[in-house]
């Protein structure tokens, strides 16, 4: 029947040559249907949904340049004199790949601008992901059904500081050089396997003759399939999920608002594309990145004073500086049954690192945990709602930070004027203080920002507006909000806490008993959101005059 | 009036505004990067030259180094620390020093060339030691390859790579070395001040130090070819710039692209 | 309950309201109303819009020429003449016309999309990840097919399946193991060594002279490679990873040598490894009037007077010295090899220490 009903309807015949080409196309791999179910697909408007499409951006500017050094770059660590046309390393020994870095650099038109974008861009990327899962974690966009999504996303920035390192060494100029005997040394430490690690990753002791090579083809294949394979599964994810969305009025778990694909969105994300495109090229323009004309060819005997990482591997870097080797006469390099366990650097190398990715990984599954929330979540949290996140958050990115700041303690020290010393011991003790700080700084922070909402919703703005009542006091008047302006400052959720409850034999676990006590630690100070009942009792108190403040709340909202 | 009033409002206002802050950062740095000759001099002292000297000696540094400059618990004696000593610390300022610290800061010059002159006159006189260097030396013509080569095993692992400076221990620190003429950096190299190691001419010859300063001067003069340098200080400026111009620049038009118009 | 005032300042910590479930919320206005724009309601904004795009992508177009300018008028390359100014300047206008060319057309569009194209917000329905209708079906077919294979009737198959799967890649992992030789005790064993009984110059890095003990003045610090390493063709930068020294001289005075190495210096003339044991950074700055040697990777500070003991920082070894004498010509030498292996420390060190002493 369906056969028959296909040969009698009229086969439609385009009418321009360019539709007839389309229609060829369509007829043969179904775009119809991809466009209809696409086409005015709605996606949520915000600035700060925006960064993901940079990482997406930056990603595809770096294949573009990279792709143009590839042509010219030789990954070769043979021996060479230069001769190029740069003076100051004119006939100085150095591998095939440093001599071509320099080419590229020199002799090529617009090798160092291609060099320059290639670098900006990485450090763009990798930046653009981590800013992006951090506006993930602080809205709790990772929640149901996007736990999955948040680890594909963390997977991502891995990969991203894996393709930035192998490439960051492959000039073989000094200071990568340096960096990569760094990771030689930390390769080192790892009890048991780590010399033959070392040997096979070098093919014998470092530097060898095969690591940038071996390293290129990780940078040029290996890693950029990964990032494009774990890119692919992201934006399916995206698409079946579809976008998360700011609360607001008209907003709930149940729609998406925003503006469709075609044509307002799709213009604004592609038109971002060119606009991520133009900064890359400006900051390539006019700022050197990497000069490594500066650092020289690898050599093991000379170091440049301020030899650090990229900034995403720094935070390692900084760890380790922070790490005392000896305490007192406590010596953290040790032998046991005649073996080195080299703990001053395997510690500092691997515990905050595996934490800090440990905890980012799991947070989604043990908020899930705590909360007892298995709901799907499309509204984001305001970050000030969810003031235990916020805190638990912003002490992770603290801890980060201070790790982060070691790795540049000497030029600290000296832009500041300060014993690079006194700079480590300071930061030793922030590294533990720092975070517990900022954990109960941000929660205060939070929950006063929630009651600032919480009044505002109540009582109006101020106005700044003082009027003297004919009794002679003088009250500030109070503007009141309209409905959908105060929406947004109530339709939030605000969880109590979660009392242990007996499984199916009336026992409480113990770990339900721990589960209890971190639900009671999440939502013990909580701020709830205000109700039209207090909004009506508000209203009444001050009779017809809603915009006008008695004296005593007016001393607890200005004190 | 309006209109302008109007534009400044304008979402494409905050990002026109740090675009230009943007090329005139850029603009600056290029224009920082000045030239600085080397000075030649003489190391043909008159009899007065060190008379003078001495004068000026008892005046203005006895307290410290003692009379006749044998030293004191305030400061080592300058027996033998030669004329090329006395022109870099007097030089560049760092002597007569200010007050006690980790190291002795460069500061406005104190005495003028020719009290200067006299003074190293005085101090060469009390013992053999490093002279000011010949003219001949600093004329910034020697071989910059080698010397960047010599640069980067010697002084680079302090002075950082591109000379940019670096931290020491405790509060001390190599410093920066644009902006110092060839003559001071030689005499640094012969005479090791403060902490600096002494780089004497069996360890690094007077051809190589040449080479050195021709090599600084270079890069010095020619600035990066990528644009601003952003201070030569390798990857943590690079991470900080990219995280507050890069991305501000970026939050910026993003800001602007979700803003509705008016 | 109710109380306008529960979370004033007044009250800390725990703000008590009523149960969620009981206390009515505030119901969602929906949607705020629509406001229109300028361009919507005036022709002339509309018109202005429209130009102001032309014109920004008229600026991408002059960006394109910008960079073609840039490129064709100005050389590089051997012959060309070409300074670090002119570099300079190409590459600020390659990317400058880039930034015009990408800024103009981004800007254009955007500026399009939100002044001219319409800005109706739009409610779409989520639909659910997951129907319970669907996970049924799939459920069905799952079995389906698990049963028609038999692979549950078979465990035979299933068995001997899970085992080749299991074996199968080991030979992956058996040709990564040529990736490298074995570690064998080329780590214990510097270019130091004397070879044939004789004892190895101390020279001149870079260019390889030997050094005379009357060269070394106090307070010098001199780089150093062993004689014949220049010379090497083969694994030049592992052996010279391995073997470069800093010397120094300081008043014999100030050195407290420990039983046993009284000789390994001489007139406080010293040689030290001058790779740090912490990762294997150089080394190499020397305070010549605190006697320190600092790591600028990460800090690690040594104590020059106290045989290089850690004083600061992540390292927790003293670094390596290298017994040092003078030879018949006044030249230094170095009278053994290192009496540990150099640089960081890893797993089977302390096996290679005792195998160098014993």
């Amino acid at each position: 029947m369906s056969a028959a009903s296909t040969a009698e309807a009229p086969a439609y015949v385009a009418k321009t040559k360019a539709g007839r080409i389309t229609d060829f196309v369509d007829e043969r791999v179904g775009g119809s249907g991809i466009l209809r179910e696409f086409g005015r697909k709605v996606f949520p408007d915000h600035w700060s949904f925006m960064f993901g499409e940079v990482a997406l951006y930056s990603f595809v500017i770096l294949l573009l340049s990279g792709t143009f050094l590839t042509f010219f770059f030789d990954p070769s660590m043979a021996e060479t004199h230069y001769d190029g046309s740069f003076t100051g390393l004119q006939n100085v020994e150095m591998s095939v790949a440093y001599s071509s870095s320099l080419d590229i650099s020199f002799d090529v038109r617009g090798g160092l601008f291609m060099r320059q974008v290639h670098h900006w861009a990485a450090l763009l990327f990798v930046a653009s992901i981590a800013v992006h899962m951090l506006r993930v974690f602080f809205t709790g966009a990772f929640r149901k059904p996007r736990e999955l999504n948040w680890v594909v996303g963390g997977v991502l920035l891995i990969l991203a500081m894996a393709a930035g390192f192998t490439g960051y060494s492959l000039p073989d100029d000094l200071l990568s050089g340096n960096g990569l005997r760094i990771i030689d040394g930390v390769i080192k430490s790892i009890p048991v396997i780590g010399t033959y690690i070392s040997f096979f990753l070098f093919g014998g002791e470092f530097p060898g003759t095969v690591i940038i090579g071996r390293l290129y083809m990780l940078h040029i294949l290996l890693v950029p399939a990964l990032i494009l394979l774990m890119i692919v599964l992201h934006l399916f994810m995206v698409v079946v999920h579809k976008h998360t969305q700011y609360p607001g009025p008209g907003r709930n778990d149940g729609n998406v608002v925003g503006y469709p694909l075609g044509p307002v969105y799709a213009a604004k994300a592609g038109g971002f594309f060119f606009i991520v495109f133009g900064v890359i090229a400006l900051m390539a323009a006019f700022f050197t990145i990497n000069p490594i004309w500066n650092y020289g060819p690898y050599d093991p005997s000379p170091v440049s004073a301020g030899t650090q990482p990229d900034w995403y591997i720094g935070f390692v870097d900084g760890a380790l500086r922070l790490m005392p080797g000896v305490i007192g006469d406590f010596h953290f390099e040790y032998v046991i049954f005649g073996y080195v366990l080299t703990l001053n650097v395997l510690l500092p190398a691997l515990v905050p690192a595996g934490i800090l990715f440990t905890v980012m990984f799991m947070y989604p599954w043990i908020e899930r945990w705590i909360t007892k929330d298995n709901r799907e979540h499309h509204v984001l949290d305001r970050p000030r709602n969810a003031p235990t996140r916020t805190a638990i958050g912003m002490a992770g990115f603290t801890w980060y930070c201070v790790m982060w700041a070691a790795a540049g303690s000497d030029l600290i020290a000296t832009h500041f004027n300060v014993s690079l010393n006194d700079v480590t011991y300071w930061l030793r003790a922030l590294f533990f203080i720092g975070p517990v700080l900022a954990f109960i700084v941000t929660k205060r922070v939070a929950l006063a920002l929630q009651r600032k909402d919480r009044e505002i919703a109540l009582h109006g703005r101020e106005t700044g507006r003082i009027v003297r009542l004919p009794h002679g006091e003088f009250i500030e008047v109070h503007a009141p909000l309209d409905e959908y302006k105060r929406y947004k400052l109530v339709g939030f959720e605000s969880p109590a806490p979660l009392p242990a409850v007996p499984n199916e034999h009336g026992i409480v676990t113990r770990k339900e008993k721990r589960r209890a006590a971190l639900s009671k630690l999440f939502f013990e100070d909580r701020v709830a959101p205000a109700t039209p009942a207090e909004l009506e009792a508000a209203h009444g108190h001050h009779g017809p005059h809603e915009a006008v403040e008695a004296a005593d709340e007016q001393r607890s909202l200005t004190h | 009036m309006k209109a302008l009033s109007q534009k400044r409002r304008h979402p494409l206002a905050a990002i026109a505004l740090l675009l230009m802050g943007l090329l005139v950062t850029g603009g600056l740095y290029a224009v920082a990067t000045t030239m600085n000759q080397a000075k030649a001099s003489t190391t043909n002292f008159t009899e007065q030259d060190t008379e003078e000297g001495g004068k000026l000696f008892a005046a203005n540094c006895a307290t410290c180094h003692g009379m006749g400059a044998g030293g004191t618990q305030d400061g080592p004696s300058l027996v033998g620390v030669g004329a090329a000593s006395v022109d870099f610390q007097v030089g560049t300022g760092r002597m007569p020093m200010q007050m006690n610290g980790p190291q002795a800061q460069e500061k406005p010059v104190q005495f003028n060339e020719e009290q200067t002159r006299q003074l190293a006159a005085y101090v060469a006189s009390l013992g053999p030691g490093p002279s000011i260097p010949e003219a001949g030396l600093l004329d910034e013509k020697g071989n910059a390859a080698e010397g960047g080569e010599l640069f980067r095993v010697n002084c680079a692992m302090c002075h950082n790579a591109a000379a940019a400076g670096g931290a020491l221990t405790r509060g001390k620190y190599a410093p920066p070395l644009a902006g110092v003429s060839g003559q001071h950096i030689y005499e640094a190299m012969a005479t090791g001040p403060q902490n600096m190691p002494v780089f004497n001419d069996a360890n690094i010859s007077p051809e190589g130090k040449r080479d050195i300063i021709t090599y600084l001067k270079q890069i010095e003069n020619n600035g990066s070819p990528g644009g601003a340098d952003l201070g030569a200080l390798g990857p943590v400026a690079e991470g900080l710039f990219v995280w507050i111009a890069g991305l501000g620049v970026i939050i910026a038009f993003t800001i602007w692209l979700t803003s509705r118009t008016s | 309950m109710g109380n306008h005032s529960d979370g004033s300042p007044n009250h800390s910590g725990t703000v008590a309201t009523a149960g969620q479930n009981e206390v009515e919320k505030f119901q969602d206005p929906g949607l705020p109303p629509h406001r229109l724009r300028l361009a919507d309601t005036d022709p002339r904004a509309a018109k202005r819009a429209e130009r102001q795009v032309a014109l920004l992508f008229g600026l991408s177009v002059v960006g394109t020429f910008i960079f073609l300018v840039a490129y064709f008028v100005i050389d590089l390359g051997e012959g060309s003449g070409a300074t670090i100014a002119d570099i300079r300047l190409q590459n600020a206008l390659l990317g400058l016309g880039t930034a015009f060319a990408m800024l103009g057309i981004g800007t254009g569009i955007v500026h399009w999309a939100k002044a001219l194209m319409p800005d109706h917000e739009v409610s779409e329905e989520r639909h659910a990840v997951r129907y319970e209708e669907d996970r049924q079906a799939a459920v069905r077919i799952v079995d389906d097919i698990v049963e028609e294979t038999g692979i549950k009737r078979r465990p035979l198959i299933r068995n001997t399946l899970l085992g080749a799967v299991a074996l199968a890649p080991l030979p992956a992992i058996a040709i990564f193991g040529d990736l490298g030789p074995r570690p064998d005790k080329a780590l214990a064993h510097t270019m130091w060594a004397p070879e044939d009984g004789k004892l190895k110059r101390l020279t001149r890095d870079p260019d390889g002279t030997p050094i005379k003990a009357s060269d070394v003045t106090i307070g010098s610090a001199f780089h150093v490679i062993p004689e014949g390493l220049n010379e090497l063709h083969e694994g030049k930068l592992n052996e010279k990873a391995k073997a470069v020294v800093l010397l120094m001289r300081l008043d014999p005075e100030s050195l407290n040598p420990s039983p046993g190495r009284e000789d390994w210096g001489y007139n406080g003339i010293v040689a030290y490894s001058k790779i740090c044991t912490h990762v294997g950074c150089p080394v190499a700055l020397y305070e010549q009037q605190t006697h320190h040697l600092l790591c600028p990777c990460h800090q690690s500070t040594f104590d020059l007077t106290k045989e290089c003991k850690v004083i600061f920082g992540p390292a927790s070894r003293p670094l390596p010295q290298l017994p040092i004498a003078v030879d018949d010509e006044g030249y230094l030498v170095a009278t053994s090899d290192f009496n540990e292996p150099v640089g960081p420390s890893y797993w089977e060190r302390d096996e290679h220490e005792r195998s160098i002493n014993s």
